[in-house]
Protein backbone atom coordinates (compact mmCIF):
# COMPACT_ATOMS: atom_id res chain seq x y z
CA UNK A 1 0.00 0.00 0.00
CA UNK A 2 1.83 3.41 -1.40
CA UNK A 3 1.60 6.13 1.35
CA UNK A 4 1.41 9.42 -0.60
CA UNK A 5 1.09 12.74 0.90
CA UNK A 6 3.52 15.79 2.63
CA UNK A 7 5.56 14.20 5.26
CA UNK A 8 6.13 17.80 6.50
CA UNK A 9 2.50 18.02 6.97
CA UNK A 10 2.20 14.42 9.00
CA UNK A 11 4.98 15.61 11.05
CA UNK A 12 3.15 18.51 12.03
CA UNK A 13 -0.06 16.70 13.20
CA UNK A 14 1.87 14.32 15.02
CA UNK A 15 3.77 17.10 16.89
CA UNK A 16 0.21 18.70 17.44
CA UNK A 17 -0.78 15.32 18.93
CA UNK A 18 2.12 15.08 21.19
CA UNK A 19 1.79 19.01 22.22
CA UNK A 20 -1.34 18.39 23.69
CA UNK A 21 -0.09 16.28 26.59
CA UNK A 22 1.28 19.10 27.60
CA UNK A 23 -2.18 19.66 28.85
CA UNK A 24 -2.46 17.01 30.68
CA UNK A 25 0.39 18.83 32.70
CA UNK A 26 -1.73 21.44 33.53
CA UNK A 27 -4.41 19.61 34.09
CA UNK A 28 -2.55 17.93 37.48
CA UNK A 29 -1.36 21.31 38.15
CA UNK A 30 -4.64 22.65 38.63
CA UNK A 31 -5.80 19.86 40.51
CA UNK A 32 -3.13 20.15 42.60
CA UNK A 33 -3.74 24.00 43.20
CA UNK A 34 -7.51 23.56 44.16
CA UNK A 35 -6.86 20.04 45.92
CA UNK A 36 -4.26 21.65 48.21
CA UNK A 37 -6.13 24.92 48.72
CA UNK A 38 -9.08 22.71 49.34
CA UNK A 39 -7.71 20.42 51.87
CA UNK A 40 -5.86 23.48 53.67
CA UNK A 41 -9.91 25.31 53.65
CA UNK A 42 -10.86 22.24 55.58
CA UNK A 43 -8.27 22.42 58.26
CA UNK A 44 -9.12 26.15 58.65
CA UNK A 45 -12.37 27.31 57.05
CA UNK A 46 -11.88 30.69 58.75
CA UNK A 47 -8.65 31.57 56.47
CA UNK A 48 -10.58 29.92 53.50
CA UNK A 49 -12.27 33.10 52.23
CA UNK A 50 -9.32 35.66 51.61
CA UNK A 51 -7.17 33.11 49.64
CA UNK A 52 -9.66 32.29 47.14
CA UNK A 53 -8.06 35.33 45.03
CA UNK A 54 -4.56 33.56 45.32
CA UNK A 55 -6.40 30.12 44.44
CA UNK A 56 -7.51 32.09 41.32
CA UNK A 57 -3.92 33.62 40.76
CA UNK A 58 -2.65 29.93 40.90
CA UNK A 59 -4.70 28.64 38.75
CA UNK A 60 -4.34 31.33 36.17
CA UNK A 61 -0.20 30.54 36.30
CA UNK A 62 -0.35 26.65 36.21
CA UNK A 63 -3.62 26.61 33.49
CA UNK A 64 -1.69 29.12 31.14
CA UNK A 65 1.38 26.53 30.40
CA UNK A 66 -1.57 24.57 29.88
CA UNK A 67 -2.94 27.02 27.05
CA UNK A 68 0.79 27.22 25.64
CA UNK A 69 1.11 23.76 24.68
CA UNK A 70 -2.46 23.94 23.39
CA UNK A 71 -1.43 26.97 21.50
CA UNK A 72 1.45 24.79 20.05
CA UNK A 73 -0.62 22.26 18.93
CA UNK A 74 -3.26 24.77 16.95
CA UNK A 75 -0.49 26.54 15.02
CA UNK A 76 0.91 22.78 14.08
CA UNK A 77 -1.95 22.54 12.76
CA UNK A 78 -2.99 25.51 10.87
CA UNK A 79 -0.09 28.33 11.06
CA UNK A 80 1.47 28.21 7.50
CA UNK B 1 -21.65 14.40 -0.57
CA UNK B 2 -21.24 16.28 -3.55
CA UNK B 3 -18.70 15.34 -6.66
CA UNK B 4 -15.07 15.94 -6.05
CA UNK B 5 -14.88 18.90 -7.94
CA UNK B 6 -18.12 20.76 -5.83
CA UNK B 7 -16.43 19.51 -2.38
CA UNK B 8 -13.22 20.93 -3.59
CA UNK B 9 -14.98 24.32 -4.27
CA UNK B 10 -17.43 24.10 -0.96
CA UNK B 11 -13.99 23.35 0.84
CA UNK B 12 -12.33 26.24 0.00
CA UNK B 13 -15.02 28.71 0.18
CA UNK B 14 -16.48 27.21 3.92
CA UNK B 15 -13.73 26.64 5.31
CA UNK B 16 -10.58 28.70 7.13
CA UNK B 17 -7.16 27.59 6.03
CA UNK B 18 -4.56 28.63 9.24
CA UNK B 19 -5.11 30.31 12.12
CA UNK B 20 -7.64 33.69 11.56
CA UNK B 21 -6.06 34.94 14.60
CA UNK B 22 -2.48 34.99 13.00
CA UNK B 23 -3.59 37.27 10.13
CA UNK B 24 -1.70 40.05 10.79
CA UNK B 25 -3.30 41.96 7.99
CA UNK B 26 -6.50 41.95 10.03
CA UNK B 27 -4.76 44.07 12.99
CA UNK B 28 -5.07 47.56 12.69
CA UNK B 29 -9.05 47.17 11.78
CA UNK B 30 -9.17 44.91 15.44
CA UNK B 31 -7.19 47.14 17.14
CA UNK B 32 -9.03 50.16 16.11
CA UNK B 33 -12.20 49.00 17.12
CA UNK B 34 -11.31 47.73 20.30
CA UNK B 35 -9.60 51.07 21.28
CA UNK B 36 -13.14 53.08 19.94
CA UNK B 37 -14.91 50.11 22.22
CA UNK B 38 -12.64 50.75 25.45
CA UNK B 39 -12.92 54.22 25.10
CA UNK B 40 -16.71 54.24 25.08
CA UNK B 41 -16.59 51.67 28.07
CA UNK B 42 -14.46 54.06 29.86
CA UNK B 43 -16.79 56.92 29.52
CA UNK B 44 -19.48 55.10 30.55
CA UNK B 45 -17.88 53.71 33.41
CA UNK B 46 -15.95 55.99 34.82
CA UNK B 47 -18.39 59.22 33.89
CA UNK B 48 -21.93 57.95 34.58
CA UNK B 49 -21.43 54.60 36.69
CA UNK B 50 -18.83 54.67 39.03
CA UNK B 51 -20.03 57.96 40.39
CA UNK B 52 -23.97 56.98 40.63
CA UNK B 53 -23.44 54.07 41.62
CA UNK B 54 -21.01 55.28 44.49
CA UNK B 55 -23.70 57.82 45.37
CA UNK B 56 -26.18 55.40 45.82
CA UNK B 57 -24.24 53.19 47.96
CA UNK B 58 -23.42 56.24 49.91
CA UNK B 59 -26.87 56.79 50.21
CA UNK B 60 -27.84 53.75 51.46
CA UNK B 61 -25.38 53.68 54.25
CA UNK B 62 -26.60 57.36 55.34
CA UNK B 63 -30.00 55.50 54.92
CA UNK B 64 -29.15 53.25 56.92
CA UNK B 65 -27.16 54.71 59.23
CA UNK B 66 -29.78 57.30 60.15
CA UNK B 67 -32.13 54.50 61.00
CA UNK B 68 -29.62 52.88 63.15
CA UNK B 69 -29.25 55.98 64.79
CA UNK B 70 -33.20 56.09 65.51
CA UNK B 71 -33.41 53.11 66.53
CA UNK B 72 -30.68 54.29 69.33
CA UNK B 73 -32.38 57.37 69.99
CA UNK B 74 -35.78 55.00 70.05
CA UNK B 75 -33.91 52.61 72.40
CA UNK B 76 -32.50 55.10 74.75
CA UNK B 77 -35.84 56.73 74.86
CA UNK B 78 -37.20 53.18 76.35
CA UNK B 79 -34.73 53.07 78.77
CA UNK B 80 -35.61 56.39 80.08
CA UNK B 81 -39.40 56.00 79.98
CA UNK B 82 -38.07 52.96 82.10
CA UNK B 83 -36.04 54.25 84.61
CA UNK B 84 -38.80 57.13 84.89
CA UNK B 85 -41.37 54.04 85.39
CA UNK B 86 -39.13 52.66 87.93
CA UNK B 87 -38.74 55.75 89.98
CA UNK B 88 -42.32 56.54 89.72
CA UNK B 89 -43.08 52.91 91.06
CA UNK B 90 -40.02 53.23 94.04
CA UNK B 91 -42.18 56.61 95.05
CA UNK B 92 -45.43 55.24 95.17
CA UNK B 93 -43.99 52.10 97.33
CA UNK B 94 -42.04 54.49 99.92
CA UNK B 95 -45.79 56.47 99.85
CA UNK B 96 -47.80 53.02 100.70
CA UNK B 97 -45.51 52.48 103.32
CA UNK B 98 -45.16 55.75 104.63
CA UNK B 99 -49.21 55.91 104.63
CA UNK B 100 -49.09 52.37 106.40
CA UNK B 101 -46.50 52.86 109.32
CA UNK B 102 -48.54 56.21 109.64
CA UNK B 103 -52.17 54.10 110.34
CA UNK B 104 -50.24 51.35 112.18
CA UNK B 105 -48.51 54.44 113.99
CA UNK B 106 -52.24 56.02 115.01
CA UNK B 107 -54.31 52.30 115.48
CA UNK B 108 -51.34 51.21 117.78
CA UNK B 109 -52.03 55.17 119.36
CA UNK B 110 -55.57 54.23 119.99
CA UNK B 111 -54.92 50.90 121.13
CA UNK B 112 -52.25 52.18 123.61
CA UNK B 113 -54.78 54.78 124.65
CA UNK B 114 -57.60 51.73 125.10
CA UNK B 115 -54.91 49.30 126.88
CA UNK B 116 -54.45 52.51 129.29
CA UNK B 117 -57.97 53.17 130.08
CA UNK B 118 -59.00 49.33 130.54
CA UNK B 119 -56.03 48.76 132.80
CA UNK B 120 -56.77 51.90 134.88
CA UNK B 121 -60.14 50.06 134.82
CA UNK B 122 -59.28 46.77 135.86
CA UNK B 123 -57.17 48.20 138.81
CA UNK B 124 -59.90 50.49 140.10
CA UNK B 125 -62.04 47.65 139.95
CA UNK B 126 -59.51 45.11 141.46
CA UNK B 127 -58.68 48.11 144.24
CA UNK B 128 -62.53 48.42 145.15
CA UNK B 129 -62.73 44.24 145.56
CA UNK B 130 -59.61 44.22 147.35
CA UNK B 131 -61.34 46.94 150.04
CA UNK B 132 -64.63 44.87 149.88
CA UNK B 133 -62.54 41.79 149.79
CA UNK B 134 -60.50 43.55 153.27
CA UNK B 135 -64.38 44.85 155.09
CA UNK B 136 -65.43 40.96 154.73
CA UNK B 137 -62.44 39.88 155.99
CA UNK B 138 -62.44 42.08 158.94
CA UNK B 139 -66.13 41.52 159.77
CA UNK B 140 -65.78 38.10 159.67
CA UNK B 141 -62.87 38.55 161.70
CA UNK B 142 -65.27 41.00 164.05
CA UNK B 143 -67.77 37.74 164.11
CA UNK B 144 -65.58 35.30 164.98
CA UNK B 145 -64.54 36.73 167.77
CA UNK B 146 -67.48 37.84 168.59
CA UNK B 147 -68.40 34.23 168.71
CA UNK B 148 -65.47 33.05 170.18
CA UNK B 149 -65.57 35.52 173.14
CA UNK B 150 -69.62 34.59 173.57
CA UNK B 151 -69.10 30.99 173.24
CA UNK B 152 -65.89 31.07 175.39
CA UNK B 153 -67.82 32.88 177.78
CA UNK B 154 -71.17 30.25 178.15
CA UNK B 155 -68.64 27.61 178.45
CA UNK B 156 -67.12 29.06 181.34
CA UNK B 157 -70.47 29.94 182.94
CA UNK B 158 -71.48 26.47 182.24
CA UNK B 159 -68.16 24.96 183.90
CA UNK B 160 -66.79 27.99 186.46
CA UNK B 161 -69.98 30.04 186.98
CA UNK B 162 -67.91 31.60 189.74
CA UNK B 163 -64.91 32.56 187.27
CA UNK B 164 -67.00 34.05 184.74
CA UNK B 165 -65.62 37.66 183.76
CA UNK B 166 -66.37 38.98 180.65
CA UNK B 167 -63.41 41.05 180.46
CA UNK B 168 -60.82 38.48 180.89
CA UNK B 169 -62.66 36.27 178.43
CA UNK B 170 -62.58 38.95 175.67
CA UNK B 171 -59.11 39.39 176.98
CA UNK B 172 -58.05 35.64 176.32
CA UNK B 173 -59.83 35.55 173.13
CA UNK B 174 -57.87 38.60 171.41
CA UNK B 175 -54.49 37.31 172.78
CA UNK B 176 -55.57 33.60 171.54
CA UNK B 177 -56.52 35.23 168.53
CA UNK B 178 -53.47 37.40 167.95
CA UNK B 179 -51.23 34.03 168.81
CA UNK C 1 -3.18 22.26 4.31
CA UNK C 2 -4.19 19.09 3.27
CA UNK C 3 -7.07 20.33 0.76
CA UNK C 4 -9.24 17.64 -0.91
CA UNK C 5 -12.76 15.67 -1.06
CA UNK C 6 -12.04 13.42 1.53
CA UNK C 7 -11.74 15.85 4.33
CA UNK C 8 -14.86 17.27 3.57
CA UNK C 9 -16.72 14.35 3.05
CA UNK C 10 -15.80 12.63 6.78
CA UNK C 11 -16.15 15.61 8.91
CA UNK C 12 -17.29 18.37 8.51
CA UNK C 13 -15.74 20.62 10.95
CA UNK C 14 -14.25 23.87 10.57
CA UNK C 15 -13.37 25.07 14.25
CA UNK C 16 -11.60 28.05 12.66
CA UNK C 17 -14.59 29.78 10.78
CA UNK C 18 -15.62 31.22 13.60
CA UNK C 19 -13.11 33.36 14.14
CA UNK C 20 -13.04 35.19 10.66
CA UNK C 21 -12.85 38.44 10.46
CA UNK C 22 -15.66 39.76 7.90
CA UNK C 23 -16.76 42.70 6.76
CA UNK C 24 -20.51 43.92 8.07
CA UNK C 25 -21.01 45.03 4.38
CA UNK C 26 -20.69 43.90 0.52
CA UNK C 27 -19.50 40.36 0.83
CA UNK C 28 -16.61 41.40 -2.21
CA UNK C 29 -14.63 37.93 -1.44
CA UNK C 30 -16.08 34.41 -1.92
CA UNK C 31 -13.25 32.76 -0.92
CA UNK C 32 -13.13 32.89 3.27
CA UNK C 33 -9.08 32.99 3.05
CA UNK C 34 -9.09 36.37 1.40
CA UNK C 35 -11.98 37.90 3.17
CA UNK C 36 -9.38 39.25 5.89
CA UNK C 37 -6.67 40.07 3.74
CA UNK C 38 -7.44 43.34 2.37
CA UNK C 39 -9.51 45.07 5.68
CA UNK C 40 -8.86 48.62 5.77
CA UNK C 41 -8.60 49.78 9.68
CA UNK C 42 -11.80 51.72 9.64
CA UNK C 43 -14.33 49.15 7.84
CA UNK C 44 -17.19 48.03 10.19
CA UNK C 45 -16.58 44.18 10.71
CA UNK C 46 -18.11 41.32 12.80
CA UNK C 47 -15.64 42.37 15.43
CA UNK C 48 -17.10 46.13 15.29
CA UNK C 49 -20.78 44.89 15.62
CA UNK C 50 -20.19 42.56 18.24
CA UNK C 51 -18.06 45.26 20.57
CA UNK C 52 -21.09 47.66 20.02
CA UNK C 53 -23.46 44.95 21.56
CA UNK C 54 -21.08 44.77 24.42
CA UNK C 55 -21.41 48.16 24.48
CA UNK C 56 -24.84 48.62 24.53
CA UNK C 57 -24.88 45.87 27.33
CA UNK C 58 -22.23 47.55 29.46
CA UNK C 59 -24.95 50.74 28.82
CA UNK C 60 -28.00 48.99 29.31
CA UNK C 61 -26.61 47.77 32.63
CA UNK C 62 -24.66 50.14 33.87
CA UNK C 63 -26.90 53.43 32.71
CA UNK C 64 -30.76 52.52 32.24
CA UNK C 65 -30.12 49.87 34.83
CA UNK C 66 -28.86 52.41 37.61
CA UNK C 67 -30.74 55.46 36.24
CA UNK C 68 -33.79 54.58 39.62
CA UNK C 69 -30.93 55.69 41.70
CA UNK C 70 -32.97 53.79 44.18
CA UNK C 71 -32.13 52.97 47.95
CA UNK C 72 -33.90 49.37 47.51
CA UNK C 73 -32.44 48.67 44.21
CA UNK C 74 -33.83 47.10 41.59
CA UNK C 75 -32.85 44.15 40.12
CA UNK C 76 -30.26 45.02 37.61
CA UNK C 77 -28.92 47.97 39.74
CA UNK C 78 -27.94 45.38 42.36
CA UNK C 79 -26.37 43.06 39.81
CA UNK C 80 -24.46 46.24 38.22
CA UNK C 81 -23.64 47.46 42.46
CA UNK C 82 -22.62 43.67 42.59
CA UNK C 83 -20.40 44.15 39.99
CA UNK C 84 -19.28 47.85 41.50
CA UNK C 85 -18.24 45.86 45.04
CA UNK C 86 -16.69 42.88 43.47
CA UNK C 87 -14.41 44.75 41.56
CA UNK C 88 -13.50 47.19 43.92
CA UNK C 89 -13.18 45.04 47.16
CA UNK C 90 -10.87 43.14 44.46
CA UNK C 91 -8.82 45.90 44.02
CA UNK C 92 -8.18 47.26 47.86
CA UNK C 93 -7.74 43.48 48.48
CA UNK C 94 -4.84 43.27 46.62
CA UNK C 95 -3.37 46.56 46.32
CA UNK C 96 -4.47 48.31 49.18
CA UNK C 97 -6.64 51.37 49.36
CA UNK C 98 -3.89 53.28 46.73
CA UNK C 99 -5.22 51.17 43.93
CA UNK C 100 -8.82 52.93 44.09
CA UNK C 101 -7.06 55.58 41.75
CA UNK C 102 -7.05 52.57 39.01
CA UNK C 103 -10.47 51.92 39.34
CA UNK C 104 -12.14 53.03 36.36
CA UNK C 105 -9.81 51.39 34.23
CA UNK C 106 -9.72 48.19 36.09
CA UNK C 107 -13.49 48.76 35.67
CA UNK C 108 -13.14 49.23 32.35
CA UNK C 109 -10.52 45.91 31.93
CA UNK C 110 -13.14 43.63 33.73
CA UNK C 111 -16.65 44.90 32.00
CA UNK C 112 -14.93 44.71 28.50
CA UNK C 113 -13.63 41.27 28.86
CA UNK C 114 -16.59 39.82 30.93
CA UNK C 115 -18.53 41.36 28.34
CA UNK C 116 -17.05 40.29 24.97
CA UNK C 117 -16.25 36.51 26.36
CA UNK C 118 -20.13 36.02 27.55
CA UNK C 119 -21.56 37.42 24.45
CA UNK C 120 -19.18 34.97 22.91
CA UNK C 121 -20.63 32.23 23.88
CA UNK C 122 -24.09 32.70 22.07
CA UNK C 123 -24.77 30.97 18.98
CA UNK C 124 -23.23 32.09 15.56
CA UNK C 125 -21.54 35.21 17.75
CA UNK C 126 -17.58 36.33 17.28
CA UNK C 127 -15.62 36.21 20.09
CA UNK C 128 -13.85 39.45 20.05
CA UNK C 129 -11.38 38.35 23.02
CA UNK C 130 -10.26 34.70 20.99
CA UNK C 131 -8.07 37.45 19.11
CA UNK C 132 -4.18 37.70 19.77
CA UNK C 133 -4.39 41.05 17.93
CA UNK C 134 -7.50 42.14 20.50
CA UNK C 135 -6.27 40.13 23.64
CA UNK C 136 -2.00 41.03 23.12
CA UNK C 137 -3.13 44.63 22.94
CA UNK C 138 -4.70 45.12 26.63
CA UNK C 139 -1.99 42.93 27.83
CA UNK C 140 0.91 45.17 26.69
CA UNK C 141 -1.36 48.35 27.55
CA UNK C 142 -1.22 46.73 31.47
CA UNK C 143 2.19 45.89 31.00
CA UNK C 144 3.39 49.12 29.76
CA UNK C 145 0.95 51.42 31.73
CA UNK C 146 2.46 49.49 35.36
CA UNK C 147 6.09 49.46 33.90
CA UNK C 148 5.78 52.94 33.41
CA UNK C 149 3.81 53.48 36.60
CA UNK C 150 6.62 51.96 38.48
CA UNK C 151 9.52 53.75 37.59
CA UNK C 152 7.20 57.40 37.88
CA UNK C 153 6.38 56.61 41.49
CA UNK C 154 8.90 54.41 42.35
CA UNK C 155 12.29 55.89 40.37
CA UNK C 156 14.79 53.32 40.36
CA UNK C 157 13.79 51.29 43.88
CA UNK C 158 11.12 49.81 41.09
CA UNK C 159 14.23 47.85 39.92
CA UNK C 160 13.63 46.03 43.28
CA UNK C 161 11.09 43.86 42.45
CA UNK C 162 13.98 42.34 40.29
CA UNK C 163 16.45 41.99 43.42
CA UNK C 164 15.24 39.65 45.91
CA UNK C 165 16.31 40.76 49.45
CA UNK C 166 15.14 37.91 50.83
CA UNK C 167 17.05 34.76 49.24
CA UNK C 168 20.85 34.71 49.98
CA UNK C 169 23.15 36.90 48.20
CA UNK C 170 24.78 34.07 45.98
CA UNK C 171 21.63 33.27 44.70
CA UNK C 172 20.12 36.79 44.36
CA UNK C 173 21.72 37.20 40.22
CA UNK C 174 20.37 33.79 39.01
CA UNK C 175 16.91 35.26 40.47
CA UNK C 176 17.20 38.17 38.89
CA UNK C 177 17.48 36.91 35.50
CA UNK C 178 14.59 34.73 36.59
CA UNK C 179 12.43 37.41 37.52
CA UNK C 180 13.91 39.74 34.65
CA UNK C 181 12.54 36.83 32.26
CA UNK C 182 9.35 36.17 34.11
CA UNK C 183 8.37 39.43 34.51
CA UNK C 184 8.85 40.61 30.07
CA UNK C 185 7.16 37.10 30.02
CA UNK C 186 4.21 38.95 31.56
CA UNK C 187 2.42 39.95 28.70
CA UNK C 188 2.90 37.17 26.34
CA UNK C 189 0.93 35.06 29.03
CA UNK C 190 -1.39 37.85 30.01
CA UNK C 191 -2.75 37.82 26.60
CA UNK C 192 -2.22 34.16 25.57
CA UNK C 193 -4.08 32.80 28.45
CA UNK C 194 -7.51 35.26 27.65
CA UNK C 195 -6.79 34.39 24.34
CA UNK C 196 -6.25 30.89 24.21
CA UNK C 197 -8.93 29.66 26.36
CA UNK C 198 -11.26 31.37 24.59
CA UNK C 199 -9.97 29.98 21.14
CA UNK C 200 -10.05 26.42 22.48
CA UNK C 201 -13.12 26.98 24.41
CA UNK C 202 -15.09 27.69 21.21
CA UNK C 203 -12.96 25.06 19.22
CA UNK C 204 -13.91 22.29 20.90
CA UNK C 205 -17.91 23.21 21.09
CA UNK C 206 -17.53 23.39 17.44
CA UNK C 207 -15.79 19.91 17.05
CA UNK C 208 -18.03 18.55 18.79
CA UNK C 209 -20.71 20.17 16.66
CA UNK C 210 -19.19 18.60 13.76
CA UNK C 211 -19.37 15.01 15.44
CA UNK C 212 -22.86 16.13 15.74
CA UNK C 213 -23.71 17.04 12.36
CA UNK C 214 -22.03 13.52 10.94
CA UNK C 215 -23.52 11.19 12.96
CA UNK C 216 -27.47 11.55 12.81
CA UNK C 217 -29.06 9.74 15.10
CA UNK C 218 -26.06 9.03 17.15
CA UNK C 219 -26.12 12.81 17.42
CA UNK C 220 -27.23 12.23 20.71
CA UNK C 221 -24.00 12.05 22.31
CA UNK C 222 -21.79 14.98 21.01
CA UNK C 223 -24.71 17.23 21.85
CA UNK C 224 -24.58 16.08 25.58
CA UNK C 225 -20.94 16.55 25.45
CA UNK C 226 -21.77 20.26 24.15
CA UNK C 227 -23.92 20.82 26.82
CA UNK C 228 -21.27 19.66 29.29
CA UNK C 229 -18.69 21.92 27.60
CA UNK C 230 -20.60 24.99 27.38
CA UNK C 231 -21.51 24.51 31.05
CA UNK C 232 -17.65 24.45 31.75
CA UNK C 233 -17.53 27.35 28.85
CA UNK C 234 -20.03 29.83 31.52
CA UNK C 235 -17.21 28.93 33.82
CA UNK C 236 -14.20 29.42 32.55
CA UNK C 237 -15.11 33.18 30.48
CA UNK C 238 -16.14 34.59 33.70
CA UNK C 239 -12.95 33.00 35.42
CA UNK C 240 -10.72 34.24 33.12
CA UNK C 241 -12.17 37.58 32.96
CA UNK C 242 -11.75 37.76 36.87
CA UNK C 243 -8.10 36.46 36.53
CA UNK C 244 -6.84 38.94 33.59
CA UNK C 245 -8.72 41.39 35.81
CA UNK C 246 -6.86 39.89 39.45
CA UNK C 247 -3.23 39.58 37.55
CA UNK C 248 -3.00 42.96 36.13
CA UNK C 249 -4.13 44.40 40.28
CA UNK C 250 -1.08 41.65 41.28
CA UNK C 251 1.09 43.48 38.66
CA UNK C 252 -0.46 47.29 39.56
CA UNK C 253 0.62 46.02 43.09
CA UNK C 254 4.22 45.24 42.00
CA UNK C 255 4.25 48.57 40.96
CA UNK C 256 2.55 50.72 43.61
CA UNK C 257 4.44 48.28 46.25
CA UNK C 258 8.05 46.96 44.55
CA UNK C 259 9.53 45.96 48.39
CA UNK C 260 6.56 43.61 48.65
Amino acid sequence: MAVEGNLVEMGALIGAGLACTGMGGAAIGVGHVVGNYLSGALRNPAAAGGQTATMFIGIAFSEALGIFSFLVALLLMYAK
Amino acid sequence: MASETTGEVVHHVASYEGMPQLEFSAFPNQIFWMVVALLAIYFIIARVALPRIASVLQERHNVISDYLSQAEDFKSQAQEAEAAYETALAEARAEAQRIAAETKAEIQKDLDKAIAKADAEIAAKSAESEKAIAEISANALENVKEVATSTAGEILTALLPAAADDAAVAAAVAKRMKG
Amino acid sequence: MASGAEEVSAFNIHPMDQFVVKPLFGAGHTDINDVMKDLAWYTPTNVTLWLGIAVACIALLFVMGTRGRAVVPSRTQSVAEMIYTFVRNMIVDITGEEGLKFFPYIMTLFMFILFANVLGLLPYSFTVTSHIAVTGVLAIAVFLSVTILGFVRNGGKFLKIFWITEAPLALRPILAIIEIISYFVRPVSHSIRLGGNMMAGHAVVKVFAGFAGALGVGAVAPIVAIMAVYGLEMLVVVIQAYVFTILTCVYLNDALHPGH
